[in-house]
């Protein structure tokens, strides 16, 4: 079964890519203090906005900071924040997905209803309330995103709870005595994963872009730290002198954000060869 | 036609019941924005050099020291009228400023949805149409990055492209029409992606339909197949997609009006945080946020009369 799964996705060539991509720039963001020629703080007052050179490949910023070493750091970041708050938005969603499922009635009601609120905020409209509330930092940065994708997440765990929930073999387990928390972990958890995870999976590339918008807006991560959308937040002033520092963080933002697209497609496809 | 009219209300009425607790949920949210603040609201409000007496008076005035149920209730019926406090910075009301710069994001959002409707439709429809074939995928290649690309970048890079390098069109600010091309082009390009992408895969949906081969079968031109039987009824959940991008759009103002320096009410939401302006954030959230819920009712109810099924 998982044999087959993984033949169907390592058939589809655009998700093998964009995993390949996503390894790759994993990989960087965790080695980025041994690949990264310079420090990504270290200002050179002398050296600003310096076009490509064997010392700087990208340049420098306008605090002759180098543009590729912020890139390499930017991706702890920025990848940082996307999987920490997936991750987060994973275990509350899911828990509230499968409680609402398994409980019905009211319970459920309470729950499609908020989710419903919460949906109907515009993304940035609901981290912009969120950044007010908590003030601006990285780890507000990182529950605005939380609260954004939780109700997606939750609602994607709530659909598939339901046809679990109604399979023989939950009422099988039920009939024999085992517990809620059993039945919930053992048999309708695991009969769900394939959507939450393909879920789950393009989300990241939602959560790269919203806190990166963040970030650009001056409302997430704050300088010096070397953040994809922050460091284009200067990117405006700079455009004419250094094009390549506006141009850079903007790229990495953009493949990254399609790959976890594409792979997430292709984890569905091939999990799920019937949807 | 007057079926078609009653349709309307009826659907609306049903959108309508649907929206009002939404719409009661979101005022919540925001009324507690204020209360979630760690810290004491009037304090805050009053700023750091105040002393007791201003606190306690804007304590008074804001309504603060009454019970919080009270208070959302007198949030809410002041919010029905139109009043929607007074702004920390400016001294000026809520309603007033935003009523200011609303127009400049409403033409952004309604002009982007616009061309991301032209743009999206007949790229979707050039897809369909050349399935498989190398339009098909270069279409569905760059609607695919047009949706992951953050518009902000998008701006940039239209900014460097036609302003810095071509000099063809006005960089930042509202002095003329043409400051809106790429604002409005930003915008429209990228809900264009999600637009295509939709439209394409309702169309191959529609053409596999009994009528559609019925059609065909009785020598029905293709183009006329297309334009008179697959087209109406692919036009259906692409509006309910349009619908939901205005969202998209809206919130896509508070980045895009930030490159551009367009004083809209995204812009003013991101100052308002900046500068610590609670019930200039509250006001604005809370406008575009009921904004977005309404145009989605409405489209809806639209999409409820377009849809023949219903319709019969």
């Amino acid at each position: 079964m998982r044999g087959t799964a993984l033949a169907r996705f390592a058939a589809n060539r655009a998700a093998v890519v964009a995993a390949g991509v996503l390894v790759t720039v994993t990989a960087a963001a965790v080695l980025a203090p041994w690949l990264a020629p310079h420090d990504p703080l270290a200002v050179d007052l002398m050296n600003t906005l310096a076009p490509p050179s064997a010392a700087h490949p990208l340049g420098t910023d306008h605090l002759g900071r180098d543009t590729l070493s912020r890139l390499l750091f930017g991706a702890r970041v920025s990848l940082g924040i996307a999987v920490t708050s997936i991750g987060a938005a994973l275990v509350l969603g899911v828990g509230l997905g499968l409680l609402a499922a398994w409980h019905r009635g009211l319970v459920d009601a309470a729950f499609v209803r908020v989710m419903d609120v919460l949906l109907a905020f515009p993304d940035l409209l609901l981290a912009i309330a969120v950044v007010t509330i908590l003030g601006r930092s990285q780890a507000s940065t990182i529950v605005a995103v939380v609260v954004f994708s939780l109700p997606t997440l939750a609602r994607v765990t709530r659909a598939a709870a339901l046809g679990a929930v109604a399979h023989d073999f939950v009422l099988a387990a039920r009939a024999a005595g085992a517990s809620s928390r059993w039945i919930l972990a053992r048999h309708v958890l695991p009969a769900c994963l394939t959507p939450i995870v393909a879920q789950a999976t393009v989300m990241l590339g939602s959560a790269i872009l919203l806190a990166s918008g963040l970030s650009f807006l001056g409302l997430g991560v704050q300088p010096p730290d070397p953040e994809w959308g922050a460091m284009l937040s200067r990117g405006r002033d700079m455009l004419r002198a250094a094009p390549l520092g506006a141009v850079a963080p903007g790229v990495a933002i953009t493949i990254v954000a399609l790959s976890f697209s594409i792979a997430g497609d292709g984890l569905r496809d091939a999990l799920d060869p019937k949807g | 036609m007057a079926g078609a009219a009653g349709l309307l209300a009826r659907s609306l009425a049903a959108a309508a019941g649907r929206t009002l607790p939404v719409l009661a949920g979101i005022s919540l949210l925001v009324f507690l924005i204020v209360h979630a603040i760690p810290g004491d609201p009037a304090v805050i409000a009053a700023g750091l050099e105040a002393g007791p007496e201003t606190v306690e008076r804007i304590r008074r005035d804001l309504g603060l020291d009454r019970p919080l149920p009270v208070q959302f209730a007198s949030f809410v019926t002041r919010a029905l009228q139109g009043d929607l406090g007074i702004s920390i910075r400016t001294g000026l009301p809520v309603a007033q400023e935003i009523a200011d710069r609303l127009p400049f994001t409403l033409l952004l959002a309604a002009a982007g949805a616009v061309v991301a409707t032209v743009t999206g439709l007949s790229a979707g429809l050039l897809a369909a149409v050349f399935r498989n074939r190398w339009v098909d995928h270069l279409v569905m290649s760059l609607t695919l990055v047009a949706v992951s690309t953050p518009s902000y970048w998008l701006a940039l890079m239209l900014m460097l492209t036609f302003s810095l390098q071509l000099g063809l069109l006005p960089s930042i600010g509202i002095g003329t029409p043409a400051h809106f091309i790429l604002p409005i082009a930003t915008l429209g390009l990228q809900s264009a992606g999600l637009v295509g992408r939709m439209t394409r895969a309702t169309l191959l949906d529609v053409l596999k339909e009994d009528y559609v081969r019925t059609a065909r079968a009785n020598g029905v031109p293709a183009a006329r197949v297309l334009w008179r039987h697959a087209l109406p009824n692919a036009l259906v959940p692409i509006t309910a997609v349009i619908g939901l991008r205005f969202g998209g759009l809206l919130a896509g103002t508070v980045l895009v009006e930030s490159v551009f320096a367009i004083p809209g009410v995204g812009r003013m939401m991101v100052d308002a945080v900046l500068a610590r302006d609670f019930p200039m954030v509250q006001g604005g959230v809370l406008v575009v946020a009921s904004l977005y819920v309404v145009v989605n009712a409405v489209t809806d109810a639209m999409a409820g009369v377009l849809d023949p099924r219903v319709r019969a």
